[in-house]
């Protein structure tokens, strides 16, 4: 038990200075580069609390691919940092705003966990013990079983965002050649090349 | 006291003694890999290959290594130090992080977790990093058009990698990695899902940035691509870690595909080698491959890349996951 105190204080630790490191590092790329310290880490905790399969899904997603293409654009884009600070008293109220209410719920969850034990109980979909099944097969139960008609509704959602992110970008540019393979392999010799017998002295 | 000595000493140097067990052989397989790597090609291309420093040329990978280390580390007057020196330290730990879960033979593996394939993909999905960071930190063209290449690539080719992993697991209907080989008993999967065999053995290479697919550091156009800055030990951590990473997708494969440790038929002359000869024997035939294909084969044009990956092996592999599940419903031969 020890062991395992020692090891979460160190996860917490380090998420947390790494997610200060975030919005204070000067150039953008150790920003992004803290960011996957501080998704790691939190992956630690998941570990740690039993959660292995959240846990791996938080490192392919969010560290595996978000975050690559985060560092991607930043890196492409060169990023004026001073230009964006100018802007940090304008913004400040939204964002306090935004922080305020996610303590408030914060507060609220945690707060009902505390005061009534019997809350987490009486949800839709009751936590089953953890020795009797991996919590991969009851995320799976919770996913594809109960909500799946939810489940199938939010995929939708998401591809239509998705469609229609590729419809803003579309754009057709004239005189761009490209290379159609279907009419490549279907090319017969007959059309390529030519044979011809040249008389000697006479040419083509 | 006993408590200390029993309860934290004893397993901790037992882990480090297993740790120890696994990470040395692998760094001799790597040394041996690219000796291996230079034989073959050059037995491919009618030469001899490295053949002066000790019998058969067997020293050649001690030499080169000791030679890298007495070289001097230069940093680049431009570069993000600390990134550059992050970076080929990422790629060679990432490279033997993995190998905590890959089970050798029967229960001979460091920790087998329940979600340990899961743990290779994520791992696996980290190895760009250590391009991309090395390709910024060197704030030079070549390295830096490399390292977006590599992003890109690698990305594209672990999604099509991610359907072929699904189609193994809905045969097997467990992500632990003792129970893909062992769901193998009766047939390889390598038979009944020979069209994801291949593709994967395909995004495998692209993944690794091997040959035909080895754009990330294509000489011919960017010089060496990402690591051009680096020299010495730094460029060896690089070069060690692609080999390692070889290695460990050549033991993916065989465990999701080639059944892992088992014999081929389970008779007796197959079943008297002990599994973790059978396991190296077809991780080395895995490995034979990737150097026979870049022997053979020109490197890829970019465009033609995107397109394999996206185009042609992302709808198929899509397709073929659909199938299996439908197969496996309608003939309720899905594993319980």
């Amino acid at each position: 038990m020890v062991i395992q105190a020692l090891v979460f204080y160190l996860f917490a630790a380090v998420v947390v200075a790494s997610a200060v490191m975030v919005i204070s590092a000067r150039n953008p790329v150790h920003s992004v580069l803290f960011l996957i310290l501080a998704f790691f880490n939190a992956a630690g905790l998941f570990l740690l609390m039993g959660a292995e399969f959240l846990a791996m899904i938080l490192v392919v997603v969010y560290v595996g691919a978000v975050a690559v293409l985060f560092l991607f654009v930043v890196m492409m884009l060169d990023v004026n940092v001073a230009q964006l600070r100018q802007g940090f008293l304008q913004y400040l109220p939204i964002g306090a705003l935004v922080g305020l209410i996610l303590l408030v719920e914060l507060v609220m969850v945690l707060g009902a966990w505390v005061l009534a034990p019997g809350t987490v109980e009486g949800s839709g979909m009751p936590i089953p013990d953890p020795s009797q099944v991996t919590n991969t097969e009851a995320l799976g139960r919770v996913i594809y079983d109960h909500y799946i008609y939810l489940f199938q509704a939010a995929g939708l959602i998401l591809l239509i965002a998705m469609i229609g992110a590729i419809v803003l970008t579309l754009r057709q540019r004239e005189g761009v050649r490209r290379q159609s393979i279907s009419k490549q392999v279907a090319r017969q010799r007959a059309e390529g090349v030519e044979l011809k017998d040249v008389p000697s002295g006479g040419g083509v | 006291m006993t408590d200390f000595w029993s309860g934290y000493a004893w397993p901790f140097a037992i882990i480090v003694a297993q740790i120890m067990a696994i990470v040395v052989p692998l760094l001799v397989a790597v040394a041996y890999l690219t000796y291996a790597e230079r034989k073959v090609i050059a037995a491919i291309q009618l030469r001899k290959g490295p053949n002066v420093v000790g019998p058969f040329g067997l020293l050649q990978p001690f030499a080169d290594g000791l030679k890298l280390l007495f070289k001097e580390t230069i940093l680049p007057a431009g570069a993000n130090r600390i990134v550059f020196l992050a970076a080929p330290i990422l790629t060679f730990a990432l490279a033997m992080v993995a190998w905590a879960v890959i089970p050798v033979a029967e229960g001979w593996v460091i920790a087998d977790i329940n979600v340990g394939i899961l743990f290779l993909f994520a791992i696996s999905s980290l190895g760009v990093y250590g391009v991309i960071m090395a390709g910024w930190a060197s704030n030079s063209k070549y390295p830096f058009l490399g390292a977006l290449r590599s992003a890109a690539q690698m990305v594209s080719y672990e999604v099509s990698m991610g359907f072929v992993i699904i189609t193994v697991l809905l045969c097997v209907g467990s992500l632990r990695l003792t129970d893909i080989v062992l769901a193998q008993q009766t047939v390889w999967f390598a038979i009944p899902l020979l069209p994801m065999f291949v593709i994967f053995f395909v995004s495998v290479l692209a993944e690794t940035n091997r040959a035909p697919f080895d754009l990330p550091e294509g000489e011919s156009e960017l010089v060496a691509g990402y690591f051009v800055e680096y020299s010495a030990m730094s460029f060896a951590l690089f070069f060690l870690g692609e080999y390692a990473n070889m290695i460990l997708m050549s033991a993916i494969t065989t465990i999701l595909f080639l059944g892992g440790w088992l014999p081929p038929l389970d008779i007796v002359p197959f079943n008297w080698l002990p599994g973790i000869v059978w396991f190296a024997l077809k991780v080395a035939l895995v490995l034979f491959c990737f150097l026979w294909v870049r022997a053979t084969f020109p490197r890829y044009r970019y465009d033609q890349l995107m397109r394999l990956g996206w185009k042609v092996f992302l709808p198929f592999t899509l397709v073929w996951v659909v199938l299996t599940a439908g197969v496996l419903v309608t003939f309720d031969w899905l594993p319980q």
